[in-house]
């Protein structure tokens, strides 16, 4: 067994993570509060108004960072999804349900501060073109997850279900991504490209990297929290697991 | 203040976005924190009735 093998390993078991878990929190909650706070406001306040949409393009300070988010976390779900099927590692397991969680909310977000911009831009809620249907289809996998989830009794049968739905399911991620590339929709492009120069200045795309990289943040905070419940609960058997009930920690 | 508040007449759409979003971001940090205090609830009333 080599170096990063024992790592992977050493990592994957549910003391060391909750123990790293308990440590890494500050250094995640702290930066995002910062990050979200400036970003909000410099976006709502500094940036000046776009030239043809006005004070209404301010919806992407949030739409823009719940989509981002929305495909991460189920890209990072199938991944876990990988991890629990071939090593079984419980913290893979529980990565998953509580990854769920979050996910459907930005994805739900992102839907629905959508529907926000569309109204006022387009004249409409709703339309399917790809962009929007995909999206609508990522947070019923999502709920899928979820649902699997709870309807399963035995946690490492349900784990097992979830991860299959989380790798068949990311099929529908690029597809969610080049949806406005592939097909001709109402979505507008992608509102930031890697290998592209900005299409709006600084003092618009600034906040928008900052809220961006402080959702993300707070998501790992919100994940590695949650986990750290819900990997008490699957180890309440295991001696360390009620040590460190005793203790507090 | 009103004039931002007012949002040039998109306010009606951009401030329940931004509601909707910092909204879950409050669930997520409140939900994570209880969901760990439960836990730990729950295996320390298990452990002292075991005791």
């Amino acid at each position: 067994m080599n170096a990063l093998t024992r790592t992977f390993h050493r990592w994957g078991s549910p003391p060391t993570f909750y123990r790293f878990a308990g440590r890494a929190l500050p250094w995640l909650g702290w930066p995002a509060l910062l990050l979200l706070l400036h970003g909000l406001y410099a976006g709502l306040v500094q940036a000046p108004a776009d030239y043809q949409q006005g004070d209404g393009f301010r919806i992407i300070y949030v739409h823009v960072p719940a989509a981002w988010l929305s495909l991460f976390i189920y890209t990072s779900m199938a991944v876990a999804g990988v991890i629990a099927l071939v090593w079984r590692m419980k913290v893979a397991e529980v990565y998953l349900r509580d990854a769920a969680l979050a996910g459907a909310g930005f994805t739900a977000v992102a839907l629905a501060s959508g529907m926000l911009w569309g109204q006022p831009m387009w004249g409409t809620w709703w339309v399917w073109d790809a962009r929007l249907t995909s999206e609508l289809i990522l947070l019923f996998l999502y709920l899928g997850v979820l649902a699997l989830d709870q309807a399963l009794p035995e946690p490492r049968q349900a784990a097992r279900a979830c991860a299959i739905l989380a790798i068949v399911g990311v099929i529908n991620v690029p597809i969610v991504h080049y949806s406005v590339e592939w097909w001709n929709t109402l979505h507008q492009g992608s509102s930031l490209s890697r290998f592209e120069k900005p299409a709006m200045p600084a003092s618009m795309y600034v906040p928008l990297l900052e809220v961006a990289l402080g959702t993300m943040l707070f998501y790992g905070w919100f994940v590695l929290a949650r986990m750290r419940g819900s990997i008490l609960l699957r180890e309440r058997r295991q001696s360390w697991a009620r040590a460190v009930a005793m203790e507090g920690a | 203040m009103s004039e931002f508040l007012a949002m040039g007449g998109y306010a009606r759409y951009v401030w329940p976005s931004i509601g909707l979003f910092v909204g879950l971001l409050l669930w997520m940090a409140l939900s994570a924190r209880s969901h760990h205090r439960r836990a730990l609830t729950r295996l320390r009333s298990v452990e002292r009735g075991a005791a």
